[in-house]
C-alpha cells in the first residue's frame, strides 16, 4: 500500500526534526536523567566508573548536602539575589523603554550602547565590575570619601544601616546586566500597542501619569509577568557572574556556585548532582507558586 | 498652571535626563575599559582617577597577543563559534521547516521540549556532562564544546526561524512543487533565499552564545591551557599577580570587541529576530 498524502507529510516532518530531536535528546535529556541517577548514588571522579546504572542507590547525599553548613545561607542569597536582581532588571528595562518610546535623533544609537552590557562576554563585563571597583585603583573608589571594597567585603554600613555590601554589588550587576533583557521586550509590546487607546486617553484629557497608570501599564502585565517569570528561572540557577565577580565569598556564595565547588574542587559528584537537584526542585515549586498566584488572577481579568 | 501642564513640562525635562544617565551607566565602563587598556599600568597606579591617558600605549595589546596567548585563544573561540554557527544553522533549518509547515506526530510536545530546554538550568546539565567527558577523553577537546553549544542554541534558533518559515507565502512553495521541486530543494531555493534576514539573526545569535559563554569552557578545558578559549583566557589570567590589569583590560577588549561589532552590524534584526513572540503578548 503506497502511503497517503498525509503520511508521507508526517514522515517528512519526523524526518527534518530528527536531527533537532537527537542532538537535545543526547546532550540534554539523557544527561539530565543521568544527573538525578548520580544524585541518588556514592559517586566520585575516583569511583565513577563502578557506578552503573544498577549501582547503589541511596538518600546520604541529599541528607549530607542539606545538613552541610552553608547550605541554606546560600539558598537564602540565592533568593535575594534573584529576586532583587530580577526586580530591579524590570523596573530599569521599564523606565529604559518608556524613555525611548518616542523617536528621537540618534535613537538607534542610544538603543544599541545600552543593549551593549547584555551582549558583552560576561567575563569581560566581571572582570571590568572587578577593576572599576578595585579599592586600589577602581575608578569608583577615587569618587569616593574612604575606598570600599565593594566586591570583598561581607557587611559595611550605610547611613547608620548594616547592608550586605558584596551581596548588594552582585545584584547591581545583575541588574546592570540584565536590564537591557527587559527592555527590549517591553519596548517591543510597547511600540505594538494600538495608538488609538492613547490617543483617546488624550483627547479626554488625561495627564502623562494617568495615561501611564490606566493605559499603558494594563497592557503591559503580560509581558512583565513573563520576563518575571524568565528572569527568575535564569537568574536563580545562574552561575557565571556571582563566580566571577565575587568566587562565592563575602556572603555572595549562592547554590550553582557551592555545585561547582563541590564538583571540581570536592570532587563530590554526588553530592554535587543532589545539590543542584535540590536547587532545581525549590525553581520548580517557586514557579508553580508563582503561576497559581499570577497565572490565575490574569485569567479572572480576562 | 494645570496638573497636565506641569507633568508634560517635567516629563520633557526628565526624559532626556534618564536618557543620559542610561547611556552613561551603559557606555562608560566601556569607555573605562578602552581607556585602561592603552596606558602604562605605572600611570593607572598614580593616577587612579584620571580618565584619559597621558601617554598612549599599544604594548599592551602586543603583549595580551602574544606573550600572553590570545591569539591562539582567539584561533581556539573563532573555530568553536564558527562550527557552531553552521551546525546549529545546518540542524535548526530543517528542524524549523518541519515545525512550521509539516503535521507530524508529536509536533506539539516538541514545542515544550524546546521550552524546557530553553530555560533548563545549565548547572545541572554541568555535572553530568562532565563526569561524561572525563570518562569519554573528551575533556580539552573543542569538540565536545561545540557540542554543548549546539544543544543548547538549537531550541531558540529552531523557534526564531519558525517564526521567519511561517511568514513565507504557502503558495510559493506549492507553485515550487507544481514545477517539479521535491520538498528538500524548495526549501533550498525558495524557503531559505526569501529568510536571509532570519537566518543571519540565528547565525548571529549561534555565534554570540557559543563567543561568550564560560561555564562549559571552564569545566571542559581548564586543565589545557592550548586550547582555551578567549573568555576562559582571560578569566584564567585575571587572577595572577605578574600581568598588570591594564595588559588585561586589552585582552577583555579583545574579548569583547568581535561581538560588539557583530552585534552593531546586525542590531535591528537580531532584537527583532528574539523579541517576535512578545508582540503578540
Amino acid at each position: 500500500m503506497t502511503p497517503t498524502l498525509r503520511q508521507r507529510e508526517g514522515r517528512a516532518g519526523l524526518a527534518l526534526i530528527s536531527p533537532t530531536l537527537v542532538i537535545t535528546l543526547v546532550v540534554v535529556v539523557l544527561p539530565l536523567l543521568w544527573a538525578i541517577m548520580l544524585a541518588f548514588q556514592d559517586a566520585r571522579l575516583i569511583n565513577i566508573r563502578r557506578v552503573g546504572i544498577f549501582g547503589h542507590y541511596t538518600l546520604e547525599n541529599f541528607s549530607y548536602v542539606i545538613s552541610e553548613p552553608g547550605f541554606w545561607s546560600s539558598l537564602v542569597n540565592t533568593l535575594v539575589y534573584t529576586v532583587a536582581g530580577t526586580a530591579l532588571s524590570i523596573a530599569i528595562g521599564l523606565v529604559a523603554a518608556l524613555a525611548l518610546r518616542d523617536r528621537f535623533r540618534g535613537r538607534t544609537l542610544v538603543r544599541a550602547s545600552i543593549l551593549i552590557p547584555y551582549v558583552a562576554p560576561v567575563v569581560a563585563v566581571a572582570f571590568l565590575w572587578e577593576t572599576m571597583l578595585n579599592p586600589q585603583y577602581g575608578i569608583v573608589n577615587t569618587w569616593l570619601h574612604e575606598p570600599i571594597a565593594f566586591l570583598s567585603q561581607a557587611r559595611g554600613e550605610l547611613l547608620g544601616v548594616r547592608v550586605p555590601v558584596a551581596l548588594f554589588t552582585v545584584i547591581a550587576f545583575e541588574a546592570w546586566r540584565y536590564f537591557p533583557f527587559a527592555f527590549l521586550f517591553i519596548l517591543a509590546r510597547l511600540q505594538a500597542l494600538p495608538a488609538e487607546l492613547d490617543e483617546a486617553a488624550v483627547v479626554d484629557g488625561a495627564t502623562p501619569t494617568q495615561r501611564f497608570r490606566y493605559v499603558i501599564m494594563p497592557q503591559l502585565w503580560r509581558i512583565i509577568a513573563l520576563l518575571s517569570v524568565l528572569r527568575f528561572v535564569f537568574t536563580f540557577t545562574k552561575f557565571d557572574d556571582v563566580y566571577l565577580l565575587t568566587g562565592g565569598g563575602a556572603g555572595t556564595e549562592v547554590v550553582s556556585v557551592r555545585v561547582y565547588n563541590f564538583l571540581t574542587a570536592r570532587d563530590d559528584i554526588g553530592a554535587s548532582a543532589a545539590q543542584a537537584i535540590v536547587l532545581a526542585v525549590f525553581l520548580v515549586v517557586f514557579l508553580v507558586v508563582y503561576l497559581r498566584f499570577f497565572g490565575g488572577g490574569e485569567g479572572e481579568q480576562r | 498652571m494645570s496638573r497636565d501642564r506641569f507633568e508634560r513640562a517635567l516629563l520633557r525635562v526628565l526624559k532626556p535626563l534618564v536618557i543620559m544617565v542610561l547611556v552613561l551607566m551603559t557606555a562608560f565602563p566601556f569607555l573605562y575599559m578602552v581607556m585602561l587598556s592603552v596606558r602604562d599600568i605605572q600611570e593607572l597606579i598614580l593616577e587612579p582617577g584620571s580618565l584619559w591617558p597621558r601617554g598612549f600605549t599599544l604594548d599592551t595589546y602586543v603583549d595580551v597577543l602574544t606573550r600572553q596567548g590570545f591569539l591562539s585563544f582567539l584561533r581556539n573561540s573563532a573555530i568553536v563559534a564558527l562550527a557552531s554557527v553552521a551546525v546549529t544553522l545546518l540542524i535548526s533549518i530543517p528542524g524549523a521547516y518541519a515545525v512550521a509547515r509539516l503535521r507530524f506526530f508529536g509536533r506539539r510536545q516538541v514545542h515544550f521540549l524546546f521550552l524546557a530546554v530553553y530555560l533548563f538550568p545549565a548547572i545541572v546539565l554541568a555535572i553530568p556532562l562532565f563526569v561524561l567527558f572525563t570518562m569519554l577523553g573528551l575533556r580539552g577537546s573543542l569538540f565536545g564544546l561545540i557540542l554543548v553549544y549546539i544543544a543548547q542554541t538549537v531550541p531558540v534558533t529552531v523557534y526564531m526561524l519558525r517564526n521567519y518559515f511561517e511568514t513565507v507565502p504557502r503558495s510559493v512553495e506549492e507553485a515550487a512543487a507544481i514545477d517539479g521541486c521535491t520538498r528538500l530543494s524548495t526549501i533550498w531555493r525558495v524557503v531559505l533565499p526569501l529568510s536571509k534576514p532570519a537566518l543571519m539573526a540565528t547565525g548571529l545569535y549561534a555565534f554570540m552564545i557559543a563567543w561568550n559563554e564560560f561555564l562549559f569552557a571552564l569545566l571542559f578545558l581548564v586543565e589545557k591551557r592550548e586550547s582555551w578559549t578567549v573568555s576562559l583566557g582571560l578569566s584564567q589570567l585575571a587572577g595572577s599577580i605578574e600581568i598588570p590589569t591594564t595588559v588585561l583590560m586589552a585582552g577583555s577588549v579583545v574579548l569583547t570587541l568581535p561581538i560588539v561589532i557583530v552585534f552593531f552590524a546586525s542590531e535591528r534584526l537580531l532584537t527583532e529576530g528574539l523579541t517576535a513572540g512578545a508582540e503578540k503578548g
